[in-house]
């Protein structure tokens, strides 16, 4: 019998964890320095908080683990979480709403079926929720986190995309289709199909003259929109307040110095965007996203409370930042052995005594300790303790641990 | 290897022999109804010929067990819907056994699909019942699977069914209108993607794809889905939601069950009925009577659609592994038709008890293969006795076929064991003894009334039971 991993499923190794973890503690830092507060949400969900309208598109709810729980004979399904928004907006709606604004964050798995087995099925991602605000200032706040957290990680070269889920969706109905056909291209939209808005557009000339620039891939900037808002005014006066609420925030970041470009047609895959949606993408790999959704906490019956958060995709960081970044500074190790069979007490003291220093302290089983410089031997005659450095093939003699860690410290640096 | 091809029971049995004796196969016993499962072909010696439930061809096709086989799309899509990297290829529509998937439900579908109303749905195609619901935004939806008779669900018990019918006109004699059109189907040549790739199929592969378009266009193209001649308008009265809610069961069940109501007086008009009337009358009011499958039953009275059912042991054992805090309860036993349900290997295989088949499956390189129409039960069996590695093949009937090849146990019922020596298996271990019981559910102690006629009805079918000597 041969045992394996499940498909598409990863093991993180000690050097891989490490990694992670160095990733996931610079977002955490600046999330909560930001004022972000670290929240946890079950790995299983019912699944009819994702099936709502508005939540996940057709495309992901297709690849949802959902099965019945040992207690499902009323035929309801749960699923492995796969996403990490929507649990957020729920644990918001559940029992945080009495605190008005709230900024929550979370490191989170999520559970997406991927058919080949090649990409992976479970990841992590790191996000932010800021929950209870309007203002257009929170665009703002959640672009410039995610770039900080970025330029932590030494990451360069971020590009940042802007789309606005309102003005897509302003625009499907402007080309007369039928709901069904609005819904199924803002799906193939949201999906990632960029070409989806273009295609449709073909079907009118009058309105392919007026919309063909604001579907065409590139070129699109600040002042092109400001431009073809004047045009808009006259001939769809329904697109001016999606477009206007998208300028605000484009006009914030300019504002700010943030260097952005716009590309009305891509979306993100979250059928719960309402407004603007932003991307990040280093190397064309995205690594990162999120957006405005007014609409998700009020369909789960939470009241009219707006909405806007972001994840960063923590598996495709770690691949990204450069290993010296992560090397760090690691911690003093030093393996403390028993000399004679009767100082196993003594040793387990020395040993608690170099951690309460800030060591790491390792006890030596029949001399395994492989790969750490300083041993520590401990017996019963004097010299009690001798410090070993293999590095400096030292051998020091001490009687006491006070003298101990000072030669350590004294060697600390090195 | 031989070629192996899998051949479908029930529906599609004749056409598909029919077929082949046009193709002048000389095929011999597929139509047996003696329980024969390894039929040959005269004109083509070598190939491997297999019967199965239709709905098992898929699943063994894409597995790799058979090179080809023989089923409508249904279950095809059924399948793919779920798991699309399944390794099917469609190879030759064969154009007979022709219908359609329908959603249907009682009430008009535009009240029905208004956001945010939980909707019950009811199909023996629950993967294609998830993806209806899906794709149309229903945010809040129970699917029940069920292994027949979706048709009787509605409104009671259900809000939408997905049901193969023919042309449609079937969905208004059970009181029900289209809701939307899932699929159109008919039987299909299939082959497994990497045998299509390596091995060779084409002189049979020729041969059915010479004799399906070759064939009457005209009589393929009529839709045989429904059995015809009989006259199917059923009376469908809702029944009042103050009843106490009964379930009896069809098939073979059904001939024990009506001596035993007989003999505790209850009557029940047109029960078994030859027109296929699911809803027969009852002789004590305030109670209302449907016929379903009794493998359905437990979740049924779980979910709280039913009050008490007349079931099998085995089916709520079944329930009760997969849902262990289920508020199902056994109400009284019938001692009506004793099975046992055993577990089962080849007489080839050098196992003789629960041991040797956990020392078989630790030696394995493969993982054990378990087949089963009781899938959690096999489960609960293989995890209890620590079989290690293994998978569990959900059958839908005629589970015998499955050993050696295609699988290397089998947990099945039996009530003599002779149909298991006869296809060269034994019997391992027994797991337990079924017989018929009434089911009912935990939670509806609170209603005093409905408990008052519960309990006069089990009291009066436990005083009819006849012990057997």
């Amino acid at each position: 019998m041969k045992i394996q991993r499940c498909k598409g499923m990863r093991d993180l190794s000690p050097s891989e964890m490490a990694a992670f973890r160095h990733v996931e503690g610079i977002c955490r830092d600046c999330f909560l320095k930001w004022g972000y507060q670290e929240v946890r949400t079950p790995t299983i969900e019912y699944l009819h908080l994702f099936t709502s309208a508005g939540t996940l598109t057709p495309g992901m709810l297709g690849k949802v683990y959902s099965f019945l729980d040992w207690d499902g004979w009323s035929g309801e399904r749960v699923v492995l979480r796969p996403d990490g928004t929507i649990p957020v907006a729920r644990l918001y709606t559940e029992s945080l709403q009495d605190k008005g604004l709230a900024r929550l964050f979370y490191a989170a798995n999520v559970f997406r079926f991927e058919e080949a087995g090649e990409k992976p099925r479970e990841r992590w991602q790191c996000g932010a929720e800021l929950i209870g605000a309007e203002s257009p200032i929170v665009g703002a706040e959640l672009i410039t986190l995610s770039l900080e957290a970025l330029k932590k990680l030494g990451l360069k070269d971020v590009e940042l995309r802007l789309s606005h889920a309102g003005l897509i969706k302003a625009l499907l109905e402007k080309l007369g289709l039928s709901s069904e056909e609005q819904h199924r291209t803002f799906d193939l939209i949201l999906d990632g199909d960029a070409t989806a808005l273009a295609e449709v557009g073909r079907e009118s000339p009058e309105l392919e003259r007026l919309l063909r620039p604001l579907l065409s891939l590139k070129g699109q900037t600040a002042v092109f929109l400001r431009n073809q808002r004047t045009l808009f005014t006259s001939n769809m006066p329904e697109i001016i307040p999606p477009l206007d609420d998208f300028l605000e925030t484009v006009a914030l970041l300019d504002n700010l110095g943030i260097k952005y470009r716009i590309n009305i047609a891509s979306g993100a895959g979250f059928e719960y965007y309402t407004g603007v949606i932003f991307q990040f993408f280093i190397g064309g790999e995205k690594v990162g996203g999120g957006g405005r959704y007014d609409a998700l906490i009020p369909s789960m019956g939470g009241g009219d409370v707006p909405a806007s958060g972001f994840a960063l995709y923590l598996d495709n960081i770690i691949g990204l930042v450069k290993p010296e970044t992560l090397a760090g500074k690691s911690q003093a190790r030093v393996l403390v052995k028993a000399a004679d069979v009767d100082t196993i007490k003594e040793v387990f003291k020395v040993a608690n005594t170099l951690r309460q220093a800030g060591y790491i302290a390792e006890i030596d089983l029949d001399g395994q300790g492989k790969g750490i410089d300083r041993i520590l031997e401990v017996r019963q005659k004097e010299p009690v303790f001798t410090l070993i450095d293999s590095r400096k093939s030292t051998r020091s003699g001490f009687n006491t641990m006070t003298d101990v860690l000072k030669s350590l410290e004294a060697n600390r640096a090195d | 290897m031989p070629i192996k091809l899998a051949l479908p029971k029930g529906r599609l049995l004749r056409r598909t022999a029919a077929m082949f004796q046009k193709a002048d196969w000389g095929i011999d016993d597929y139509h047996s109804r003696t329980g024969f499962y390894r039929p040959r072909s005269q004109r083509f010696p070598d190939l491997l010929l297999r019967v199965f439930h239709e709905k098992d061809i898929p699943i063994q096709v894409a597995m790799g067990n058979y090179d080809l086989g023989i089923c409508c799309l249904d279950w095809i899509e059924e399948l793919l819907v779920k798991y699309p990297g399944s390794d099917i290829v469609r190879v030759q529509d064969l154009t007979y056994g022709r219908g359609t998937l329908y959603a249907a439900s009682a009430a008009p579908p535009e009240e029905l699909f208004t956001n945010g109303t939980h909707l019950r749905i009811a199909s023996e195609y629950p993967n294609l019942a998830e993806s209806f619901a899906l794709r149309k935004r229903l945010s809040r939806f129970s699917i029940f699977p069920v292994w027949g008779a979706a048709e009787v669900y509605p409104p009671e018990n259900a809000d939408v069914v997905l049901l193969a019918a023919g042309d449609g006109s079937e969905l208004a004699d059970y009181g029900m209108v289209p809701a939307g059109r899932v699929l159109d189907f008919s039987a299909y040549l299939i082959a497994n993607r990497d045998s299509w790739k390596s091995r060779e199929h084409d002189n049979i592969v020729t041969s059915v794809c010479e004799t399906v378009t070759g064939g009457d266009k005209k009589s393929s193209e009529s839709r045989d889905m429904s059995p015809a001649g009989i006259p199917r308008r059923f009376n469908i009265t809702k029944a009042s939601p103050e009843a106490v809610r009964m379930a009896l069961p069809d098939g073979h069940q059904q001939q024990p069950a009506v001596a035993l109501l007989q003999r505790a007086g209850i009557e029940i008009d047109d029960y078994p009925s030859e027109t296929s009337n699911r809803r027969p009358k009852i002789n004590i009011p305030g109670v209302s009577v449907k016929v379903i499958r009794p493998q359905d039953m437990p979740q049924q009275v779980a979910s709280g659609n039913f009050d008490l059912a007349l079931t099998g042991r085995d089916w709520l054992n079944e329930h009760l592994a997969q849902f262990p805090s289920s508020p199902v309860e056994e109400l009284v036993d019938l001692k009506l038709a004793k099975v046992r349900m055993v577990s089962v290997v080849s007489q080839e295989l050098a196992v003789d008890d629960t041991a040797g088949l956990r020392r078989f499956a630790m030696e394995n390189e493969e993982p054990l293969r378990i087949a089963s129409e009781y899938v959690n039960i096999a489960d609960k069996y293989a995890r209890d006795n620590h079989l290690g590695h293994y998978r569990v093949i959900p059958t839908w009937g005629a589970t015998e076929a499955f050993l050696p090849e295609d699988a290397d146990l089998l947990i099945e019922n039996t009530e003599t064991g002779r149909t298991i020596a006869r296809h060269n298996l034994k019997i391992i271990d027994t797991l337990f003894e079924s017989t018929g019981c009434i089911i009912g559910n935990k939670n509806n102690k609170n209603d005093k009334r409905k408990t008052k006629i519960i309990k006069d009805i089990v009291k009066r079918l436990g005083d009819a039971i006849e012990v057997p000597e």
